[in-house]
């Protein structure tokens, strides 16, 4: 509630309030820099907020033995940590195991993640995936009621990436709540229940995906460029005069313009008679289903990865 | 905590270097230390005579000692290797002759009294008291009776500090720290698994140092083992102590690496490891004899040497575990978790 966090004159949270639901997959969504890590780090008692009040599993962050106690519950992946290279994997997961009062065997959490075949190998041989895959497990051996993901597959290969996401879907399934930072939309859309946008240390947008998506009002967009050193007057008021047609964005040139658009079998041929009839002619036109990405950048202006 | 501190070991004896630094080093080290200063009874001095007068007849007289090897060196020559320490002193032939040395070197101002000797003698000189020689050979008065506990030591304070330092800040580097932070783990439970590992380490690094020393030097252990292991489980503590301190805010290896040899290379020089402390100023000894290498090396020498019982050693190991409590307790007060 009211959650602030400043770094010298930088304001890393800005007044967040948040509310996340027993065996939710809750996901925070943002480009770098928006205040994800420092949201979920706040969450997870590794930083102090400057300003607010959280609450986790019903208790406040305590130091000391109540502290321990909540620990005792979480499972927690963060976005930077090495795990040590001269170790391997079952003797990472044995000593994160000794932590705990409750938890998993290594062979139970070795079995969750799928790493059987690298059972015997150091974690400096491990690939990319494979390392995160450990990362995850090391937060799952506690039999948590609660996961911490901070950018879980970020730097991942598509496949590593989907292998992770059905662990954290079957984490999901046996009852866990999650709480996950990402700035994969497709990634919040095929795992989160509910997401928060978050730019600059707020929340911009918060709901179930299909709604933030619905909120555009429309399903698809089109995006399209016109070739180079044409240019049309008055096109912006003749493209919003399209059937269909609920928004129009032109990024500066030579970006193109996009069109967030209902039926896209009324707006895309009176799109192309409107420019054959202006004399224009087309270098790009595209389009898709609307998605989270879409709805970041009619929010804020910016593309979410390159902002 | 017995997980952290197996973690700990394997991390360590999966890393050759580090292996070779902890054992193998202090071994190479008291070899070549052993054979260069080994026990040949007095060696013979080199004398150079310089050019002039009588010179070649002047170098005979000198050759014929035992203890002596004279030749005639042009100027030059004899100039170089009275500097280089070549030859211990040079006469120079004339009236009166001159003896030229470098009186601060012990092999000069011996040569000095050997040559005189033998040229006075040579000319006539009579004993007044007729005297007889008893050489004895004191067990455990070489120098490497006195190199091998000074190596012990500096060996604790080394893989001390090197051990636990560096993966400490590892570790800090490497996020784990804070990934460990996000467990229940006890923060006390961390530190003390570093001191569990050494304990562990110690043992081996003590019986490879003092074995090697047995077996090639001869060098005994006078005292009981018991005492010996009882000494070295606090030395290790105490240094374990001060490696946590080092590394307790450092956030770079590079950072790490300057703490360390600022601690260390004060102590390898004063703390009597290769030469006695007793030769710096007295002002100094108090200070000196307050460093827990000083006082470890002290009490490592008196049971391996003088064979003193646990009980004579008070003083000297009150230092050492008074330094490992203080950095225990300070490191876990300023460490930086993150």
């Amino acid at each position: 509630m009211g959650l602030t966090k400043r770094y010298g004159d930088v304001t890393a949270v800005a007044g967040l309030d948040l509310t996340v639901a027993a065996g939710e997959c809750f996901g925070l969504l943002g480009p770098n820099g928006a205040g994800k890590t420092t949201t979920i780090e706040i969450l997870e008692g590794l930083t102090s907020p400057d300003g607010g009040d959280v609450q986790v599993l019903g208790a406040p962050w305590r130091d000391g033995a109540e502290g321990r106690a909540l620990r005792e519950r979480l499972g927690i992946q963060l976005q930077e940590t090495q795990l040590a290279d001269k170790l391997t994997v079952t003797e990472t997961l044995a000593l994160f195991r000794s932590f705990y009062r409750r938890s998993h065997t290594v062979d139970e959490v070795v079995a969750l993640v799928e790493l059987e075949e690298k059972r015997g190998a150091r974690v400096a041989t491990l690939s990319g995936g494979q390392k995160q895959r450990l990362a995850v497990a090391c937060a799952l051996v506690s039999r948590p009621e609660l996961l911490f993901l901070d950018e879980p597959t970020t730097g991942l290969d598509p496949q590593s990436r989907r292998q992770l996401w059905e662990i954290i879907r079957k984490f999901k399934v046996a009852g866990g709540s999650v709480l996950l930072t990402t700035h994969y939309m497709e990634e919040a859309e095929r795992l989160c229940d509910r997401v928060a946008i978050m730019d600059h240390g707020k929340v911009i947008a918060l709901g179930t995906p299909s709604e933030l998506i619905a909120s555009l009002g429309a399903d698809h967009v089109v995006d399209f460029a016109l070739a180079e050193g044409q240019a049309v007057t008055g096109l912006e008021e003749a493209l919003k005069a399209l059937p269909g047609v609920k928004a129009v964005r032109s990024g500066p040139p030579p970006a193109g313009i996009s069109l967030t658009v209902a039926e896209v079998h009324r707006a895309l041929p009176a799109l192309l008679a409107l420019l054959q009839s202006r004399g224009a002619e087309l270098s790009l036109l595209t389009t898709h289903h609307a998605t989270l990405d879409d709805v970041f950048v009619v929010l804020t202006g910016r593309q979410l990865r390159d902002s | 905590m017995f997980q952290l501190a197996l973690a700990r070991m394997r991390e360590f004896y999966r890393e050759p270097e580090a292996v070779f630094w902890v054992f193998g080093f202090p071994i190479v080290l008291a070899f070549a230390l052993g054979l260069a200063f080994r026990n040949t009874g007095p060696g013979q001095l080199q004398i150079g005579v310089a050019p002039g007068g009588g010179d070649s007849a002047l170098a005979a007289t000198l050759d014929s000692s035992p203890r002596l090897i004279a030749a005639v060196l042009d100027t030059a020559t004899a100039r170089l290797r009275l500097r280089s320490g070549r030859i211990a002193l040079l006469v120079v032939p004339g009236d009166p002759l001159v003896y030229r040395y470098d009186s601060t070197r012990t092999e000069s101002g011996l040569a000095r009294l050997e040559v005189d000797d033998a040229l006075q003698r040579s000319r006539g000189r009579q004993d007044r008291v007729a005297v007889r020689d008893d050489r004895a050979v004191a067990p455990g008065s070489r120098y490497i009776d006195f190199l091998i506990p000074g190596l012990l030591g500096m060996n604790l304070l080394g893989s001390g500090i090197w051990g636990v330092g560096f993966s400490v800040v590892q570790a800090r580097q490497r996020k784990l720290l804070k990934r460990y932070m996000a467990t229940p783990m006890r923060r006390s439970h961390y530190l003390l698994s570093f001191i569990l590992s050494r304990l562990v380490f110690l043992i081996l690094e003590v019986v490879a140092l003092v074995g090697f020393g047995w077996l090639l030097f001869g060098v005994a252990v006078r005292g009981s083992f018991a005492t010996l292991a009882g000494i070295t489980i606090l030395g290790a503590f105490a240094f374990a102590g001060l490696g946590l301190l080092v590394a307790s805010r450092a956030k770079t290896i590079e950072g790490v690496s300057g703490l360390m040899n600022l601690v260390m290379l004060p102590m390898w020089i004063l703390s009597g490891t290769f030469f006695s402390y007793a030769r710096f100023p007295d002002a100094m000894i108090p200070f000196v004899k307050a460093l827990p290498l000083t006082a470890l090396n002290d009490a490592l020498r008196a049971v391996m040497i003088d064979g003193a019982g646990l009980s004579s050693l008070g003083a000297p190991l009150a230092i050492v575990v008074a330094w490992g409590v203080v950095s225990f307790v300070v490191a876990l007060k300023i460490f930086r978790w993150r």
